[in-house]
């Protein structure tokens, strides 16, 4: 009923574990099982090792959560030995995030794990907290499109790329990553927020500006998929503060073939396990023999296939 | 499931100061001394994320929480009653390595950071513990304590209550084979480098902001002696030279 094909790999259901938000599923698997997930999106990787941002990393607004983590990560190669084999047993689809400075870093990246056993590489080209998180890639359609073909070129995994809600034309980013050779697109990655700690008078993070995710940006991010799923035609996988079943079918009926779950994993830890329970009362309530079925219901200009 | 994330009666939740307050929650789980439940005990009205508190009791049957409240997820949490619902995710987090702590043992709060204690001071077996408690104005609960120690002293910062200042000024940590202590990050740090100094063994419980509590979200990261570690999950306690 829930089962869906995403660029040829085969979901148990819908649901995905938003790349940031489930490290690369040890945690989690200590307070549920995993193997009940879609699939699981590692942490954002760097080709070389990162601390992460100094400072205060997270801080909660009224139905959201702004971070600055900085995509702390072992690095490619020590998530290749030490985290990777545990993603593989976990049951759930394997998705790599792999974010990069420049070009070169992304291609060595890529380099290193296309030989790996998973299932999809998620390309990030929308972390906005640090330079290495590519966000300066996809902020326009050109430079992004050109990542996504030199990336394509190299990597023989089902592609999928994960766009910044912060490109002043995502649309336009959107249809260039298609025409770069992208399989699939997930959207979106974090706002660009701040905030200010009034009593010492300054911002609360050391690097100003972080990414504000959570319940309070749904009906943007929901927006954004809409638009997009109206003008690609391959696969979008939808994010952006989903918290329930009923906001991830909103997703699906806007287009999106699969959706993604980050910051309601952190205030609940068994959220996707309620949102996949929830899509299956919907499926029966709705007499609907597949989940698939409700794509794009709701987006009449729709341009994907169910 | 080695953590649990359940729905669970509160059993008991009484004002104990102005701000502080004793909540008594109904679960099974048996949390080890420094560790810490992430509590939620509202609906889409509340803030987004649960709230973590460290175990100031657990008995098999019911675990006890000694909060003080600070902001908006707090200020809830005390308005729960008893027989009402919590979410709790738990129990988190490396505590105190106990069973390596022997002989003369100093226990040492700042503020709220008592509520751990108190079930470390419980915990500890074989040992002579004294306990040092630094406060505001006022001491509370230290009959929670006192079955188990040799001593309890307090400091307070105005002087209403037992000796004016810093509690780190009521002993000497070189007369002592461990130090234990939680509390604010200025005290801890200064106990934790008398303790190096002098070659007794100090474990510091830090305290951070975080999101998720279980080591997914990185919100809490440390720099410690051994790389990165979440304060959450590989914390909130630490052998005081790794951190400080």
């Amino acid at each position: 009923m829930l089962a869906t094909e995403l660029c040829g790999v085969t979901l148990k259901n819908p649901v995905i574990a938003a790349s940031g938000t489930f490290g690369f599923g040890k945690e989690y698997a200590e307070i549920f099982d995993i193997s009940r997930l879609g699939g699981i999106s590692s942490k954002g990787l760097t080709l070389e090792p990162r601390f992460g941002n100094t400072g205060e990393r997270v801080y909660e607004t009224a139905s959201g959560l702004i971070n600055s983590i900085g995509l702390q990560n072992p690095g490619v190669e020590a998530f290749i030995k030490e985290d990777l084999p545990f993603m593989q047993k976990s049951g759930a689809a394997v998705i790599v995030n792999l974010g990069g400075h420049d070009l070169d870093s992304y291609l060595k990246g890529v380099e290193l794990l296309d030989s790996q056993d998973f299932d999809l590489l998620e390309l990030n080209i929308s972390c906005p907290n640090v330079k290495a998180g590519g966000m300066a890639f996809g902020m326009e359609p050109a430079t992004a499109g050109h990542v996504v073909k030199e990336v394509r070129a190299r990597c023989h995994k089902p592609l999928m790329v994960k766009l910044s809600p912060n490109a002043p034309d995502l649309v336009g980013v959107a249809l260039s990553c298609q025409q770069a050779g992208a399989d699939c697109l997930s959207l979106v990655n974090t706002f660009q927020g701040m905030a200010i700690d009034i009593y010492r008078q300054k911002p609360v993070f050391d690097n100003v500006f972080a990414g504000f995710s959570g319940p309070a940006i749904l009906p943007i991010a929901l927006r954004m998929v809409y638009q997009v799923c109206a003008a690609v035609e391959i696969p979008v996988v939808g994010l952006g503060g989903i918290a329930s079943a009923e906001d991830a079918i909103a997703f699906m009926m806007a287009g999106a073939r699969a959706v993604q779950v980050g910051t309601a994993t952190f205030a609940r830890p068994t959220a996707m396990l309620d949102i996949i329970s929830g899509m299956e009362d919907f499926c029966q309530q709705q007499k609907l023999a597949h989940i698939g079925d409700i794509v794009g219901a709701a987006n009449p200009s729709f341009r994907g296939r169910r | 499931m080695p953590v649990q994330s359940t729905r669970n009666k509160i059993l008991e939740n009484t004002q104990v100061t102005d701000t502080v307050y004793r909540m008594v929650v109904e679960t099974a789980t048996r949390p080890e001394p420094g560790q810490f439940y992430m509590l939620k005990g509202w609906g889409d009205e509340g803030p987004l994320l649960a709230r973590p508190i460290s175990v100031c009791d657990a008995d098999g049957r019911t675990v006890t929480f000694l909060y003080e409240v600070r902001g908006k997820g707090t200020r809830l949490l005390s308005k729960l009653r008893a027989g009402e619902q919590l979410e709790l995710t738990g129990p988190v987090g490396h505590g105190f390595a106990i069973e390596k702590v022997r002989g003369k043992v100093a226990v040492v709060t700042g503020g709220i950071g008592f509520a751990p204690m108190v079930y470390v001071a419980k915990s500890l077996k074989d040992c002579q513990v004294d306990f040092f408690a630094g406060f505001r104005d006022a001491s509370y609960q230290l009959e929670l304590v006192r079955p188990y120690v040799q001593r309890v002293a307090v400091a307070t910062d105005s002087g209403a209550e037992g000796q004016k200042g810093f509690v780190t000024d009521l002993f000497d940590p070189a007369g002592y084979d461990f130090v234990l202590t939680c509390g604010p990050q200025v005290m801890m740090e200064k106990l934790a480098k008398a303790c190096m100094a002098c070659g007794t063994t100090c474990y510091v419980s830090l305290e951070r902001h975080m999101a998720c509590g279980v080591g997914a979200c990185l919100g809490c990261t440390c720099q410690t002696t051994a790389g990165a570690k979440c304060v959450c999950k590989d914390g909130p306690v630490f052998l005081a030279q790794e951190v400080f």
